[in-house]
This record gives C-alpha cells, sequence and structure tokens, in this order.
C-alpha cells in the first residue's frame, strides 16, 4: 500500500533555533503511529507541520495527495482530510456538544441540518456521549470534553487524524476513557498519527513508533523497540518512562 | 419673573426624549461604523490596520466638541447646511466608531488563540471563523464595556447643544435664559441625566459581575 503521509528532510526554525533538523518519516493507510520523545524534541512541532499549522522551511510533506507548501495548495480541503485533536481540546466553549459537532458539518461541509444530526449522534454514540449532546462543555469533565473533541474531529470524515498529547492535561483516570476511544478508532482502520507519553499505550495500540531527539527522527520501527532500544538516547527515555 | 412650573418641566422631559434620539442614533450607526472598524482592525492586510489606527488615533485625539464644529461648521464649507441633529449624529457617529471599534477589537483578541486554530483545523474559512466561533464569544466579553461606553455616549449628546439642538442640557439653557435660576434648573438637568445613566450603569457592573463569576 501507498503512503498516505510522506514527510521527507523537513526543517523548522522559531528564529534562531531549529526545531527540527531533516525529519522524514512515511505512514500507510490504516497504521497508528506514535512519536514519542522529550519535551523539547520537536514531536508536536512535526505533527503540527502536516497540517500546515506550521509552516515548513525546507522539505516536503505530501498529506492525501496534498502537497504542503504548494502555493496552490487548498488549505480548507486539506483540513478537511486530516483532523486534529489538541490537548487542550478547544471546544466552543458557546456551543452545546451536538452544536459543537454540528458547526463544520453546515458550514464546511454544507451538509442538510438532517443529515447533520444523524452524523452528530452516531459519532456522539461511538464516543460514548450522546447522553451529553446538549450539554455545554464547561459542565463536562476533561475526559468527556476531549472525547467530544474527537467525535468532533471524527464527524468531518477525515482520512488521517492527528493527535497533539491529547491526554496530557488529564489525570489517569480519565486518560483511560479517552485511549478507550482512540484504540476503537484504531480497531476501525482509522490512520492515525500520535503524539504521546503514555508508553504502554503506544506499545499496545501504534504498528509503529517514530522516536525523536533533538529535532531528528532517532529511532523508528515496530512497538518491539520500546522494549528493545538500539540507541542509548531511546534506552535513557525508556528507562526514565518505567 | 416667571418661576419653574409645570411647563418647563415639560420642556426639560422633551429634551429628555431628544437626548434619547441622538443616543439612540449615534449609538446605532456609531455600532455599525464599529464593527467596521474592528474588522479593519483585526484585518490580514497591514495597511487596513494601519490606515485604521490613524483613524482611531485621529478620533481618540480630538475633543468631542471641536469635532461637532468640525462636522457642523465644515459641511457648510461645501455649501450645504445641515440641521443640527444631522451634524450631531454624524459627529457622533464617526467617535463612537471609533471607540467601539476598539472595545470590540480587544474582545475579538482576547479570545483564546487556540479557538482560532481549532476552528481553522475544521477547514472553515476566516470569515466564518470570526463569525461563528470568535465573534460569539468576543460579544459576551465586550457587553459590559460596551455598554458601560453607551453611558458616555448618552452623556456627551449634551456637547449638541453647542450646535443649537435642543436636547436636554440645551433645553436646560433656554429655561435659564428666561428664568435666572441656574442652579436649580442645571441641578433638575443633572437628576435626569442621572437618572438615564445610572440603571445602565448598574446594569454593566452586573454584567461584569457575572461574567468574572464564569471566568473562575
Amino acid at each position: 500500500m501507498s503512503a498516505i503521509v510522506e514527510v521527507r528532510d523537513i526543517h523548522k526554525r522559531f528564529g534562531e533555533n531549529e526545531v527540527l533538523k531533516g525529519v522524514s518519516f512515511e505512514i500507510r493507510k490504516g497504521e497508528v503511529v506514535a512519536i514519542i520523545g522529550q519535551s523539547g524534541s520537536g514531536k508536536s512541532t512535526a505533527l503540527r507541520c502536516i497540517n500546515h499549522l506550521e509552516t515548513i522551511n525546507n522539505g516536503s510533506i505530501k498529506v492525501c495527495g496534498h502537497e504542503i507548501g504548494s502555493p496552490r495548495i487548498d488549505l480548507r480541503q486539506l483540513r478537511q482530510d486530516v483532523g486534529i485533536v489538541f490537548q487542550s481540546y478547544n471546544l466552543f466553549p458557546h456551543l452545546t456538544v451536538r452544536q459543537n459537532i454540528m458547526l463544520a458539518l453546515r458550514h464546511v461541509k454544507k451538509m442538510a441540518r438532517t443529515a447533520c444530526e444523524e452524523r452528530a449522534e452516531r459519532v456522539l454514540r461511538m464516543v460514548g456521549l450522546w447522553e451529553k449532546a446538549d450539554n455545554y462543555p464547561e459542565q463536562l469533565s476533561g475526559g468527556q470534553q476531549q472525547r467530544v473533541a474527537i467525535a468532533r474531529s471524527l464527524a468531518m470524515e477525515p482520512q488521517v487524524m492527528l493527535f497533539d498529547e491529547v491526554t496530557s492535561a488529564l489525570d489517569p483516570q480519565l486518560t483511560g476513557e479517552v485511549l478507550r476511544v482512540i484504540e476503537d478508532l484504531a480497531s476501525r482502520g482509522m490512520t492515525m498519527i500520535l503524539v504521546t507519553h503514555e508508553m504502554a499505550f503506544a506499545r499496545r495500540v501504534a504498528d509503529k513508533v517514530i522516536y525523536m531527539y533533538q529535532g531528528l527522527v532517532w529511532e523508528t520501527g515496530g512497538p518491539e523497540i520500546l522494549d528493545n532500544p538500539q540507541t542509548q538516547e531511546l534506552r535513557d527515555f525508556v528507562g526514565t518512562g518505567l | 419673573m416667571d418661576s419653574f412650573t409645570f411647563v418647563q418641566f415639560e420642556y426639560m422631559l422633551k429634551g429628555v426624549g431628544w437626548t434619547l434620539i441622538l443616543s439612540a442614533i449615534s449609538f446605532v450607526l456609531g455600532s455599525v461604523g464599529g464593527f467596521g472598524v474592528m474588522l479593519a482592525r483585526v484585518s490580514q492586510i497591514a495597511a487596513v490596520r494601519f490606515v485604521t489606527s490613524f483613524f482611531i488615533q485621529v478620533i481618540q485625539g480630538i475633543p468631542l466638541l471641536v469635532l461637532l464644529f468640525i462636522v457642523y461648521f465644515g459641511v457648510g464649507i461645501f455649501g450645504l447646511s445641515v440641521p443640527p441633529l444631522v451634524a450631531a449624529s454624524i459627529a457622533l457617529m464617526i467617535y463612537v466608531s471609533a471607540f467601539l471599534g476598539e472595545i470590540w477589537r480587544g474582545s475579538v483578541q482576547s479570545v483564546e488563540k487556540t479557538q482560532w486554530e481549532a476552528s481553522e483545523c475544521l477547514g472553515f474559512t476566516r470569515w466564518q471563523s470570526l463569525r461563528l466561533v470568535i465573534i460569539p464569544q468576543a460579544i459576551k466579553l465586550s457587553l459590559p464595556s460596551t455598554v458601560g461606553f453607551l453611558v458616555q455616549v448618552i452623556k456627551s449628546t449634551s456637547l449638541a447643544s453647542v450646535v443649537g439642538f435642543v436636547e436636554l442640557t440645551r433645553a436646560g439653557q433656554i429655561i435659564n435664559n428666561s428664568l435666572f435660576q441656574p442652579f436649580l434648573v442645571f441641578a433638575l438637568v443633572g437628576v435626569l441625566y442621572f437618572f438615564l445613566c445610572y440603571p445602565l450603569s448598574m446594569w454593566s457592573r452586573a454584567m461584569e459581575r457575572r461574567l468574572n463569576v464564569g471566568n473562575r
């Protein structure tokens, strides 16, 4: 199968600080990829480059046929093909859960109201929050808000989903319920890239693990690299995680 | 010498009516203008931001009284004579646009950046993000200061008296010219302004309190 995400030698600088120093990787359709590494290793930046939230200085990224960095790129289509879920949920506080999900379906996908409602129900049932459809985000726990954020992104039927440290703001109990939703998506064959600190989860769910170190892909392979690291840096990283 | 009777008081109440009408016109027109100013101030085009910012600096740097004279007598240079109400409305509209525009820009920019990011990532255009996500949240943030500013507008309409528009202050002056009881007349004028403004101030404060509770 061909790659759905192709990252080739990307560089990203914030002023003097080079955060990505030539990162390359490929992701095939249906794969679940975990990007791990210390804070500041560039993993979130790499993820954000994939849907053009950050612009790259050098290199190329191809996602679902979109050439990122090309002047003729259709950003709105890219955003519909690539969903992202953030650490801070970023739900719209002035809308109910159901409205949060329907807003982009109505105004971006231009779907009819009844079709939007049906899809909102489907994705909310999928994340187990249908009964919260008419609540406002502030009435939900962090874990529930994050599940709504996943449902909102899912409703757009993206081809690839990006997860940017989605459990980092949650306590362990709430982390579990969010991870179960992601695992469920994985079993349905969704292509996903997860930046995560949850080693056990990465080991269990990921088809591929990318370990980043100081702006480079340091080690990559199946989840078994976590048990049997080839580099000292990953050994240290996995060691501190235990 | 005449004394203060119900006839004078009735004349004053009529003045209150015109004060309210002028306030409403300025506020409505100024809101439309202010919305435009706000949009221009958050524009992605630097030149648009710069020009608007210059406009705001100019208006905020001129006393409203002078602005009124400029509009009232300035239009005369072009051979047009405008009624005092029109001149006052135009001057106040310009003034309100500049100030409300800045208040609203502040509210739009105080909505978290991540809300922009989230809507961008769902495929909204910039205008859709602004309209569907950012502005609804900004309105809530801006309400207390907007109503607070409305109180300023009501009081500022008293300046329209200098171009001969008979609102509350001018009505007081006219009555005083025949009665020569300035303390009584202007105390009464002050009381009437107070009754117009006080409820609005209270409303604004109550909203502010509620907003702060929500942010806790």
